[in-house]
Order: structure tokens, then C-alpha cells, then sequence
């Protein structure tokens, strides 16, 4: 029987709820990993045995598990949560039954705010692509929004991450443990990638309104690229092209431009002004007013946040 | 088209871009421009104000050249533009109030994040008042989640982290709902803007008989669960104490008078603007609202009676004044409307004035915030004394003062609202305001007891500068005039309403 069963330790939903506490590490000892610096090691027994009172420690230990009412109040606190949970589902589920069938052609979604969308799109804002037109052009305050959405987010990261000049002065002795260390192959490899990345993260945003893409994706890839050149090459070969200097001009830059275009166009439109961006010729490079412009500032600013997000928690400064 | 058109929408987006500029800014400069900017769209609200009162209707604003139900828009009414004014009033009273600790406990490289939170915090709020579209509203719900988030935790010592965790976990859960609701609704109506939105369901109302249909019953209830989650009804308010006791003192004021308000007015709104108010008081919604609120009203209190500390203290009873503002909303009528929306006002002037004026308290006792600390606090900073006295009794409800006419308005506006409703309302308000006055009177007779202090720990003089007892003498002067002026501003606000539907 006990070898069916085989040790209560290894069973999975034991090692799930170890994992979930934190007392058990899957990976530990099977995937090559970095050993812990002293120091942290020591901090991680910071409470030192001799100083605490075993009795003490056991009583209060031995009441935690003892208390009644606190057992049947974790208890029913778990049935509640999952009743709760079980509730909320099985509405949800109800109100997807009575949702109308997907892509059917008397939805209330298939109205005349589509179709206009769909018919008139390329002629009113400009674009090939309709998604473009959506966002950026009948919802461009939305898209405002949402990029404000990224940008405080990155703010926010600020808050938590960011450490004065002095502190990173400080822990500059140390800081190299974390560069990474010359690797001659992901090198070469990167040095081939990064550019057609780039191209590739350029050639997205620029072609936002031709084809499916934009600021938002192209921006993301570009940032994936500053983060896969950052690894390799350390800090101190990226800061040569961009530094704190450079990310916050190109993001004030980038955002300030976005704003006043957004304001002339909120301006214009609402007062029955003529707008002077010519649409140009759908299907052009050139073409479809001021979504191109918009494309390249989201996408400076989606790149910039990327990359500063990874900054930020690497070392705390660009 | 007259120019004023272009306020609201433009506060909106000069607040954002405020934001922008103050990120490469040294911290005094983003100072400068932030509260340039708060003064200007507080002016900017008052003129649309009495634009909106002269022409006696609302007006509607394009975000851009497309109209409904295609492109964005903004709504200007008496509701909107008064409670723009008034926000951005409170916000920069508390700014003002607590610039001196901003200063003090955000570290100095960070002060000019501080500021961009300010702007952005502001800018959703106007948006969130503003909006005509339910899309835009989330975006800008999102927007204020994550300002105030970044507001609480800036201050990096004690419980901030913990709090802004937990606030993030609840405001998350109240931001999925809702977004989740949205897209229900869009589903079922097929629209974003809230005009043809309230026509769809109008429609699928009578083709049901004028009845609600289950799905859009629920999708209401989501997202009002939403919304009551990020604003901190009873059984969701678990968030409130800690956000609001151990964050910086403008953060406190700001979070618990302007940002919990705002998804409430939101709430309103979609009441009004998208469900109807007819189908909502049929629907059940509002009962279920009423009994949280009313629960709130109590265990806030006994919370607040409960509490060692006095920050807590304050929080939780902002615990107990949502819930007045649920109980308004779940009478039902447009009386009750009122007095929710006007308790909105009343709170929000008489919390941010109590926060200012116990941060005054505290600093004159060696930074503690436990009453024992407090003894005598009055007598050493003695501007700040009176102020917390004031605020007390208002919250209390002692005539003149604001907190006397919220509680005027509910009780006479649940006389019409059927006899459960009005006998319930009543009990649980006589409750309430004893319950208030165990924990405000107590802490008010504790900081007027004389106390001797040895001579080693006394303090310096009160901290307390220019600026913070201009904007303390400000807030208690809102006070009081809300309380001995209160009908020009209840017309108002019925006037709003009227424009709603």
C-alpha cells in the first residue's frame, strides 16, 4: 500500500501547496542556477536562534495550530472563497449563453457604427488599415488614453525602482556581477539580430496604416530588441547610444508631440475647423493625415517604456 | 460654437500634458506647473459652470470630428461642471495642506513623480466625470487605479507598500469586473457611447415587456460590483484603512475625498445616462446597495470606535460615510440622489480638512498616532485644534455645518421612499451619529485635555505653514457654507440630475 501511496512529501498536491508557501524551489538543484552571494545568505537567516525563546516560539506556534476557532475560521473562510467563486462562474456562464452567436449577422454589434467604420473608413481618416482608423482616428481620445495608461505605468515603476544617482555610484563596485560576461556567440548572434529587429520594429510602425501592425507592436519589438542588446553587451555599451539623456527626450519628445497633434485634432474637429494634415492617397507611404505621425510617436514611447521597465528592474537607472 | 465649449475637453488634455512636461523637471518646477495647472482647470470648470447655467442646458464636445455614436465625446452639465470645480478646488486645498510633507517623505529624486501622478490622478478624474462614452470611462478608471496606487506607495516607509499592494489586488478585481461588464454591454446593445447604448437596452427593455432581460441584469450587476469595489462599499472595504492611514497626508486627503467619490459618479452616471434610472429602481440593484450601504454605515463606525490610531480612526470612518452615500443612492428617489451627491461634497471638504488638521496634530506629538501620544495635541498647534474640531462636528452633524445638512436631506429624503426604506433609514442614521459622536467627540475632548510634557521631549513650535492654514481656513469656510447655504447648491445639483436623463 505505502509504496502505491510512495512518500506524502512528493505527492502533488503536497509540493503545490509547499511551492505556493515558498518552502519548496522545483528547480532547485536541477537547473544550473546562480549561488546566493554571502551576504544574502545571511540575510536570509537574519532571525538568529539564540536570541529567540524556543518556549516562546513553540507556545505561540502551538496555539496557532490548536485554536478552534481559528481552524473553522481559515476553514470556512477557503469554503467561502470557493463558493463565492463557484457563484460568480456559474453567472458568468449563464450570461455567456445568452450572448448572441459569433460573427451571425443580426447581432446588436453589426450596426451602422461598424459600418461606417468598415465602408467609410478609408476615406474619412485616411488609413488602409481599419483597425488604424479606429483607434487612432473615430476613438483617438481612447488611444490618448491608453497611452497615458503606459506612461503613468512606467511612472509607477519609477516610484517603486528608480535610486539616486549616489546610490548607483555607490553599488558600482558590485555591479558588474550582474553585467552579463563576453559570450562570443550570443554575441555574434545578436550583433546579426538586433539591426533586423529594429528594421523589422521600424518597418511595423511605419506600415501601421497599410498593414496590421503600429505603434503599439512595433514599439514592443523595438524595446524587445534594446532588452536583447542590453543583455548581452552590459550597460556600459548600450549607454553609449542610449542613456537616461536620450529616453527622456525621446519619451517627453515623442508624448508632447502626441499631445499637441491630439489637441489640434480635438480642437479642429470639434469646433467644424479645417484640419490642414492632408489625408493624402490611401495606400501610400506618405498618406492617411496624421495616423502615420502618431504611429511613430506611440512607438517611440511603447519602446522607451520597455526598455525602461527592464532598466528599472535590473539595476534602478538606465 | 462658443469657446467655452472647449474647457472641459481641454482640462482634460492639459492636465495630461502637464504630466508629460514634469517628468524631465526638477521637483519644485513640476510643483509649480502642477498646481498652475489645478488652479486653471478650476477656473476652466467655473466658467463652463456658468456657461451651462446661463444657456440652462447641457453641452456636448467631439473629442475629435467625428460625432456619436462613432467617435468620442465629451458632456458638459450643471452635475459635471460643478463637481469638476469643486474637485479640483479640494485637490488643490490638499496639495496645498500637505506640500510641506510631500517635500518631507517622498525621497527627492522621486517629488517630481509625485507631481506627474497629481496631474495624471487629475486628469482621469475629469475624464471619469466628464465622459459621455463607457469605453473612455474605463480607460480613465484605469488611468486613476494606477495614479493612486503610485500616490500610496511613494512614501516607502511603514505599511505604504502593503497597502498599495493590497489596493492594487482589490482595485484589479474592481477594474476586471468592469471591464468585463463593458464588454457584456457591447455585446447585447452593440454600442460605447452612452446615448445610443441607453436606447439599445430602452429597446430590448420593451421588447421584454419593460423589463430588464437577465443578461443585461447581470452585466449591471457586474459592473456595479465593479465600481462599488474600487470605491470601497461595506464588504469590499478591507483596502480602505491601511491606503488611507499610511500614505502621505495630500495622498490620504486626495485618495479618500476625490477618488473613491469618482467611481461613484461614474456609478451615477451609468445609472442615469445608460441603464435609466426607472429600470434601475425596478431591477432590485438599488436594495441590495441600500443594505450595504446601511451595513457600512454601522460596522465603519464600530471599526472607527475599534481603532487605536488615529489615522485608521479617519479611515474607517470614511468607510462609514460611503456607505451613506450607497444608502442615498439605494432609496431610490431623486431626493435621495441628492442627498447622496451632496454627501459626495460634504465628505469630501470635511475629510480632506480632518486629515490636514491631524497631520497638523501629529507633528506636535513627537510623530505618534496613537491617542495617548495626542493628549493636549490642541493646545500646542492650536490653528490645527480647531480645525479637527470643526471637521468633528460636521461629521458628527451639528447645525451650520455641512454634516448636518447630508443628514437633513437623507432622512427627509427617505420619508417618500416607502416604509421599510424609511424606518430603517432613519434607526440606522440616529445610530450612526451617535456612534460618530463616540469617536469624534472622544478624540476631540482627548486633544483639548491638558497634558504636561517634560521639558526633554517637548517639541518644536506647530510645523504648521502659511499655506497649510490658508487651505485648512479654506476647507472650514466650505464648510460652512455648505451648511448655511446649502439649497443654492442642492438646486444645483437637482438641476444636474434633471439634465441626466
Amino acid at each position: 500500500m505505502s509504496k502505491i501511496i510512495g512518500n506524502p512529501e512528493d505527492q502533488f498536491f503536497n509540493k503545490l501547496k509547499r511551492w505556493v508557501n515558498g518552502d519548496l524551489d522545483p528547480f532547485e538543484g536541477k537547473l544550473e542556477s546562480k549561488h546566493l552571494r554571502e551576504e544574502e545568505v545571511k540575510g536570509r537567516d537574519m532571525l538568529d536562534p539564540d536570541l529567540l525563546d524556543k518556549e516562546q516560539v513553540e507556545e505561540v506556534l502551538d496555539h496557532v495550530e490548536k485554536n478552534l476557532l481559528l481552524r473553522s475560521y481559515n476553514f470556512m473562510y477557503k469554503l467561502g472563497a470557493v463558493a463565492l467563486c463557484l457563484l460568480l462562474i456559474s453567472l458568468l456562464l449563464l450570461t455567456v449563453s445568452y450572448l448572441p452567436k459569433f460573427g451571425s449577422a443580426d447581432n446588436p454589434t453589426e450596426n451602422e457604427v461598424v459600418q461606417r467604420y468598415i465602408e467609410d473608413g478609408t476615406d474619412e481618416v485616411g488609413s488602409v488599415n481599419l483597425v488604424s482608423n479606429m483607434i487612432l482616428g473615430y476613438r483617438g481620445f481612447d488611444t490618448f488614453g491608453e497611452t497615458c495608461v503606459l506612461f503613468i505605468a512606467a511612472t509607477c515603476v519609477l516610484v517603486l525602482l528608480k535610486r539616486s544617482e549616489k546610490e548607483i555610484e555607490e553599488e558600482k563596485e558590485t555591479d558588474w556581477q550582474y553585467e552579463p560576461k563576453p559570450d562570443m556567440i550570443l554575441q555574434m548572434v545578436t550583433r546579426i539580430l538586433v539591426p533586423c529587429i529594429f528594421l523589422f520594429g521600424i518597418y511595423i510602425i511605419l506600415n501601421g496604416h497599410l498593414s496590421p501592425g503600429g505603434g503599439f507592436s512595433g514599439g514592443s519589438v523595438i524595446g524587445a530588441g534594446l532588452i536583447l542588446y542590453v543583455t548581452t553587451f552590459g550597460f556600459h555599451k548600450t549607454q553609449k547610444f542610449f542613456n537616461e539623456k536620450t529616453y527622456e527626450v525621446a519619451k517627453v519628445g515623442a508624448l508632447c508631440l502626441y499631445s499637441i497633434t491630439m489637441s489640434y485634432y480635438f480642437y479642429t474637429g470639434a469646433n467644424m475647423l479645417k484640419n490642414i494634415i492632408p489625408l493624402g492617397t490611401p495606400g501610400n507611404l506618405l498618406s492617411s493625415g496624421m495616423i502615420l505621425p502618431i504611429n511613430i510617436f506611440v512607438g517611440v514611447e511603447v519602446a522607451c517604456t520597455m526598455y525602461a521597465f527592464f532598466a528599472m528592474f535590473r539595476r534602478g537607472g538606465m | 460654437m462658443s469657446f467655452v465649449h472647449n474647457f472641459p475637453g481641454f482640462s482634460i488634455v492639459l492636465c495630461m500634458a502637464a504630466g508629460i512636461i514634469s517628468t524631465p523637471m526638477k521637483g519644485k518646477h513640476a510643483r509649480r506647473v502642477t498646481m498652475a495647472v489645478v488652479t486653471l482647470v478650476f477656473l476652466a470648470s467655473l466658467a463652463s459652470l456658468s456657461y451651462v447655467l446661463k444657456n440652462g442646458e447641457p453641452f456636448i464636445y467631439t473629442m475629435g470630428k467625428f460625432p456619436a455614436p462613432w467617435g468620442n465625446e465629451i458632456r458638459a452639465g450643471v452635475l459635471e461642471t460643478l463637481l469638476a470645480a469643486f474637485f479640483s478646488l479640494i485637490m488643490l486645498l490638499s496639495l496645498a495642506g500637505g506640500m510641506d510633507h510631500v517635500f518631507q517623505d517622498v525621497k527627492e529624486e522621486k517629488i517630481n513623480l509625485y507631481f506627474i501622478l497629481i496631474d495624471l490622478l487629475l486628469s482621469s478624474l475629469l475624464a471619469i466625470i466628464y465622459t459621455n462614452d463607457l469605453f473612455t470611462g474605463y480607460v480613465f478608471v484605469e488611468i486613476n487605479t494606477i495614479a493612486a496606487c503610485g500616490l500610496i506607495m511613494i512614501r516607502e516607509r511603514g505599511r505604504s507598500l502593503i497597502a498599495a499592494i493590497r489596493y492594487m489586488i482589490m482595485s484589479s478585481i474592481g477594474s476586471g469586473l468592469l471591464l468585463l461588464g463593458l464588454a457584456m454591454l457591447y455585446g447585447f446593445t452593440g454600442h460605447l457611447l452612452m446615448q445610443p447604448a441607453h436606447e439599445a437596452i430602452v429597446a430590448v427593455e420593451q421588447a421584454n415587456g419593460g423589463a430588464l432581460t437577465v443578461p443585461i441584469l447581470i452585466t449591471i450587476s457586474v459592473i456595479t460590483v465593479g465600481l462599488a469595489i474600487k470605491s470601497g462599499l461595506y464588504p469590499f472595504h478591507s483596502w480602505m484603512p491601511d491606503a488611507y492611514g499610511y500614505s502621505t497626508i495630500s495622498s490620504s486627503s486626495i485618495l479618500s475625498s476625490l477618488v473613491s467619490k469618482s467611481y461613484i459618479v461614474f456609478l451615477i452616471k451609468f445609472f442615469y445616462r445608460v441603464v435609466g434610472i426607472d429600470g434601475i429602481r425596478d431591477s432590485g440593484i438599488l436594495n441590495i446597495l441600500f443594505v450595504l450601504g446601511l451595513t457600512g454605515m454601522i460596522l465603519g463606525s464600530v471599526g472607527a470606535i475599534r481603532a487605536n490610531d488615529i489615522y485608521r480612526m479617519i479611515a474607517y470612518s470614511s468607510i462609514a460615510q460611503i456607505g451613506y452615500v450607497y444608502m442615498g443612492i439605494g432609496l431610490g428617489t431623486a431626493l435621495g440622489m441628492t442627498a447622496a451627491v451632496f454627501h459626495i461634497l460634504t465628505h469630501a471638504s470635511t475629510k480632506s480638512l480632518l486629515f490636514l488638521s491631524t497631520k497638523g496634530l501629529t507633528d506636535v506629538s513627537r510623530n505618534q498616532r496613537r491617542f495617548h501620544y495626542l493628549q493636549g495635541a490642541a493646545f500646542r498647534d492650536s490653528f490645527s485644534g480647531v480645525a479637527f474640531l470643526i471637521g468633528s462636528l460636521s461629521m458628527v452633524g451639528v447645525p451650520m455645518l455641512a454634516g448636518f445638512i447630508s443628514k437633513i436631506l437623507f432622512a427627509s429624503a427617505s420619508l417618500d421612499a416607502g416604509a421599510a426604506r424609511t424606518l430603517s433609514t432613519l434607526i440606522v442614521l440616529a445610530i450612526s451619529t451617535i456612534l460618530n459622536a463616540v469617536y469624534f467627540l472622544h478624540t476631540v475632548i482627548r486633544i483639548y485635555t491638558p497634558v504636561q510634557i517634560p521639558e526633554e521631549v517637548k517639541d518644536k513650535k506647530s510645523r504648521t505653514g502659511l499655506a497649510a492654514k490658508a487651505a485648512l481656513l479654506v476647507l472650514i469656510l466650505i464648510n460652512f457654507g455648505l451648511g448655511l447655504f446649502s439649497q443654492p447648491v442642492t438646486d444645483l445639483i437637482q438641476m444636474g440630475l434633471g439634465m441626466f436623463s
